[in-house]
Formats: structure tokens, sequence, C-alpha cells
């Protein structure tokens, strides 16, 4: 009798939240940094106005969702130099299980950090409303389930950690910089943000913020949501696909630009907003509409 | 005779190393029946892992077949693995993973669980059972991967160099849990380069050198096959180049090692005799001398010229 992949799935991911919650390295990047960037981001960008702290709100959630991509693809890594995937390659498990309860330990320990997150707003730095909860929800599921892929398609894709390491860090700046997590996209040149419509990460930056500031329901970031499921499901094929559990099975560059295919599903969209869509019109509005309502008092009222 | 329950046949295994193939196996074939100890004997690199790495489904022979349990490893997949248990020679586990988390764990995966609280207690784990994996000495990590092994009551179990880089005493702790093994009629593939393992572990042997098996027996047989010689290894103070040590009363074999010389002996107190004068005339020393009943080195040494750990 076979045994059962979901079980398998799910006896894995419990091992693994356990393994996490007993790695303080992971605790601090995954609880305590994103808090540290939320304050720090208040601080210095909202002017001692609570309507930002929504924004801000959107931005910090898209910096921890999107934290799954690099964590991921170093913890695989490390497990198959360390021969720790060649021991579970032994027991009747296939790719699939091992892949699905990375992304699923993954997101059950993203959760906690969202809650906090919207909490610390909440209480901590006074934030107006809830935005859309349901939608902020459906954006940070799909959304760590997505951005988990990727990394799981990294990890399979080089061969070392330093390689690994190097990739992260070219992939991460772009995602950090060019989607509107760190720095508003409305603010950059006209074809960066053409160019931005093309990354997963802008689909969920915008998602979210449109989730926290203006409490975008479900159906209007459905846009959003498709594009990050399609990537999801994409990334997650791509990844079972390429998935190696032994150190020394080098991969070929040439099976490299089978990680490419990951980005399919953004470049559809990405077309599509750039030719069709008005996504770029919304993201100037809404940020501007913010800048104009919550701006510092001009000095010639201060009496 | 029963349908053996490993059965190999002329397997064949390349690989390539910096644009260099590399045969690591050269039509290997042998079988193993149920419930027998079965060793492969050889050097490092003399394709011993590859043939059981491919008989534990992990690498794909370029030739030849394999059959374990009735079942091809490369594609039966999950009802094969249920089969199987396994001792890797390169393996590790997650550091903070607790030694019996791992035991239940990998329980978990099969249909077809032992106990792990019994595994605990039989393979002294008890006192560690809270550990992490990180704390664990190389012996007890041993102990733990034999007990992984053995968590879904596998009909065959493969040993991969089960004692490499082990001290002694740890070596013969896990001798013992082998022996186990053997009295609750275990089949055991079990490769190794160490001559005492095989000899006292082992109801067969294949002596591996080149990715080729040179003998096939029970380690007495093999033994007798070695022409009843004695080993003695000599150390002199000068060398010897004319090769008068062959000519020594009772020589069956002798070769230089380095600076060893191993002489093969059928009358061994008559060639230490001549030895000794031999040196004497020529105004060499001695600086040791060792005999060795006949052992599974020496026929190694027959067949193949070399020491297992050259």
């Amino acid at each position: 009798m076979a045994s059962n992949p979901i079980t398998n799935t799910w006896t894995l991911t419990k091992i693994r939240v356990r393994l996490a919650m007993r790695n303080r390295t992971f605790l601090f990047f995954s609880l305590i940094m994103p808090l540290g960037f939320l304050f720090f981001f208040v601080l210095v960008f909202s002017k001692g106005s609570t309507g930002w702290i929504g924004y801000i709100l959107g931005a910090v959630l898209t910096l921890t969702v999107m934290g799954s991509f690099w964590g991921l693809s170093v913890q695989l890594v490390m497990f198959r130099e360390a021969g720790i995937l060649r021991r579970f390659r032994l027991a009747p498990l296939g790719a699939g299980p091992m892949l699905a309860s990375s992304i699923l330990a993954n997101y059950l320990l993203v959760v906690p950090s969202v809650v906090i997150e919207i909490l610390a707003c909440k209480w901590a730095l006074h934030m107006p409303g809830w935005g859309n909860l349901w939608a902020v929800f459906l954006l940070i599921t799909v959304g760590s389930a997505a951005f988990s892929a990727f990394g799981l398609i990294v990890a399979s894709v080089t061969n070392t950690m330093q390689e690994t390491q190097v990739i992260n860090q070219l992939i991460w700046t772009g995602f950090l910089f060019l989607s509107g997590a760190s720095v508003p996209l409305a603010i950059f040149p006209h074809w960066i943000q053409r160019a931005a419509l093309f990354m997963p990460a802008t689909y969920l930056a915008n998602g979210l913020e449109a989730a926290t500031t203006n409490a975008s329901t479900p159906t209007e970031v459905v846009t959003d949501f498709i594009a990050l499921t399609l990537g999801l499901l994409v990334a997650f094929e791509i990844s079972r696909r390429l998935f190696r559990w032994e150190p020394e099975a080098k991969f070929p560059n040439s099976a490299k630009l089978w990680a490419l295919a990951a980005l399919v599903p953004f470049v559809a969209f990405g077309i599509y907003e750039n030719v069709a869509g008005n996504r770029l019109e919304r993201i100037q509005q809404n940020f501007h509409s913010l800048s104009s309502r919550e701006a510092p008092p001009p000095p010639s009222d201060i009496h | 005779m029963p349908e053996p329950i490993i059965a190999v046949e002329g397997l064949f295994k390349t690989y390539q190393s910096n644009g260099v193939a590399v045969e690591a196996v050269r039509g290997l074939s042998f079988s193993v029946q149920e419930g027998e100890v079965f060793g492969l004997l050889g050097p490092n690199g003399a394709g011993k892992t590859t043939t059981v790495e491919i008989l534990e489904g992990m690498r794909t022979p370029d030739r030849g077949t394999a059959r374990v349990c009735g079942l091809d490893p490369e594609k039966a997949g999950s009802d094969f693995k249920q089969k199987i248990g396994a001792v890797l020679q390169s393996t590790s586990l997650p550091d903070k993973l607790r030694v019996k988390e791992a035991l239940d764990l990998f329980a978990n995966f099969y249909t077809n669980r032992a106990d792990t609280e019994s595994l605990l207690k039989r393979f002294q784990l008890e006192e560690k059972r809270d550990a992490f994996y990180s704390q664990l000495s190389g012996g007890q990590k041993q102990r733990l991967a034999l007990a992984m092994a053995l968590v879904n009551n596998p009909q065959v179990v493969f040993l991969d160099e089960p004692t490499a880089g082990l001290d002694p005493q740890v070596r013969r702790e896990i001798y013992d849990i082998i022996e186990e093994l053997r009295k609750d009629k275990k089949t055991v593939l079990i490769t190794t380069h160490y001559i005492e393992e095989a000899e006292r572990l082992c109801d067969r042997v294949a002596i591996v050198d080149y990715g080729r098996i040179i003998k096939t027996g029970t380690p007495r047989e093999l033994k007798h096959s070695s022409a009843g010689t004695t080993r003695i290894e000599v150390r002199l103070a000068k060398p010897l180049t004319n090769g008068v040590l062959s000519t020594l009363e009772g020589v069956a074999d002798c070769r230089d090692f380095e600076g060893t010389y191993i002489i093969h002996s059928t009358l061994p107190p008559r060639t230490i005799v001549a030895l000794v004068k031999q040196l004497e005339a020529e105004n060499n020393e001695l600086q040791s001398l060792e005999m060795f009943s006949p052992s599974l080195e020496d026929v190694f040494i027959e067949l193949t010229g070399r020491r297992l750990r050259d």
C-alpha cells in the first residue's frame, strides 16, 4: 500500500514549523525585523499623520511575504548540500510533498507575523481603519505561496549556496525597489513603472496597498490575486520538475532557462497592463491623493 | 534454491568527472538470499556505494538489471521504498531535530511502522530521546541512522560503510547491532573496506575492485582459497632491492608496500628463521615483524596485488 502524499505533506509541515520555531535567526528575521521596519517607516514617512499607516502596512506586509522567497531557497539548498534531502529520498516521499510542505509551513509561519503587524498598526500606531482584511488574507495566502515557489525554483536551479545567495540578491533587489514595497512606484520615471508591471512583486505590493489603504475588496484586487495564483501554479510545477535531492546532481546551465517560464503569467499580465490596463493610473492617483490628503500643513499655516 | 531477494546482473555505471568518464561499476553480478548478511568488500572507489545506491533506487544504472524483493528499484517507486531500510554513507538530519522526533517523523511515512519506543531502547538512545541531532556524537548519530533504517520493519536493509570513521569501541557496538539483525533473519547488504567487519558479520562476501567482483564466497571459503598462508609483515632498517625475500624457505609470495614487506608463508617459523639469517648476512636489521592468520586482506592482496586500504 502506497503512503498518502497529503498525510506526508502534513507530517513534514508540522516538523518544519517546529524546526523553524527553534531557530532564533528565523524568529528574528520573520518577527522582529518586519516590526522594526514597520516602526521605522512610520517614524520616517508618516510625518505624524495616521493616514499613511495603512500604506506603510501594505508595504511591510509585502516585505514579510516576499521574505518567503529568500528563506525557502536558502533552506532547501542548505538541506541538499548537507545531504539531508537524500535521507528523505529513501523514504516513500515524492518531490511534491517535500515542496508543498515547505510552502505550507512557510505560510503558517508568515501568518502570525502578518497578524502582529496588523495589530501593531491598529493598536500601537492608531491606524484609522482595518483595511479590507479578507483581501489582505487572500493576497497574503496566495502571495506567500507564490513567493515560496519562486524561492524553490531558485534552489532547484542553483548548484551551490554561494550561487543561490547571488541570484537571490539580484532578484530580491528588483523585488524590493521596483515593486512599490520600499519606494512608492508612483515616484519612479514612467518607463520604470511600466517595467515594474512585469514583476510578481508589483502585484503583491499593489494589491496589499489597495487593501490596506483603500479597503479594496477581494473583487477589486482580483487581478492581483489571479496573477499571483497563476504564478504560484506555474512556479510550483516548475520547481517540482526541477527538484534535485542529491548535492552532486548539478544542474545544466541550459536547463536554467526553464526557471524563466515561471515569469510567463507576469509577462502576460505586464503586457495586458501596459497595453490595456489602468493599474499605473490607479497607483498614481492613490499615491497623490494620499499625499495631498495627508500632507503636513504648509509653513504659512503655522502660527 | 529459492528466488534471491536481491539479484544483480551485469550492472554498469559510468560517471562524468571533469569531462572524463569514470567507470564506477563494470559488469557487476551477484545475488543475495533472504535472511543472508551479504558483504561487498573493497577499497574506496571500488564501486560499492554506487552499487548499493542503484539497489536503493537512488541511481540509474547505464546497463544491467537489479531487482530487490522482486521489484525494479528504479521504477517501483513508493511500493519498493516501503520494503527497504538503509543507512547511507553520506547523509545528515536537521540540527534541531530531536532523536525521537526523527524516528517518529520517518516512521510516519511508512504503512508498516515499527514501535519507535522499542527502537530507542534497542539502540540505546533512550537517554538521548530529546537531544538535538547536532548534540549527538558520531556513534550516536550512526545508531540513530540504524534505528531509522528499521522504522518500517524492512525486508532488506542496506548498510553503506556503517562504521566508517567511528572509533573501535563504537564500531564494536554497531557490530553487535548488525549481529542482532542477523539473528532476526533480516536480509542485510553491507558495504565495507574493513576486513574485520566483513569476516565477523557477513555470511557471504563479494570482493570488489575497480567496479568488478573478483571473488565471492563465505569468509571461510575465501580465506581457504588463499592457499592457507600466514601473512608476515616486516619493516627493515635498510630496503632490500634484490628480491631475496621471495627466495626464503616457505615463502609463497612477497610484495613491497612502501617499505613494508608483506610475505605470505606456508611455513612461518622457518621463514622467520631464514629471514633473520639473511638480514644478519646483509648487515640489515628488523624494525618490526607482525604475523597474521589468513584473512580476507590476504585474499585481496593475492587477487589484486594491492592492500585494501590503498
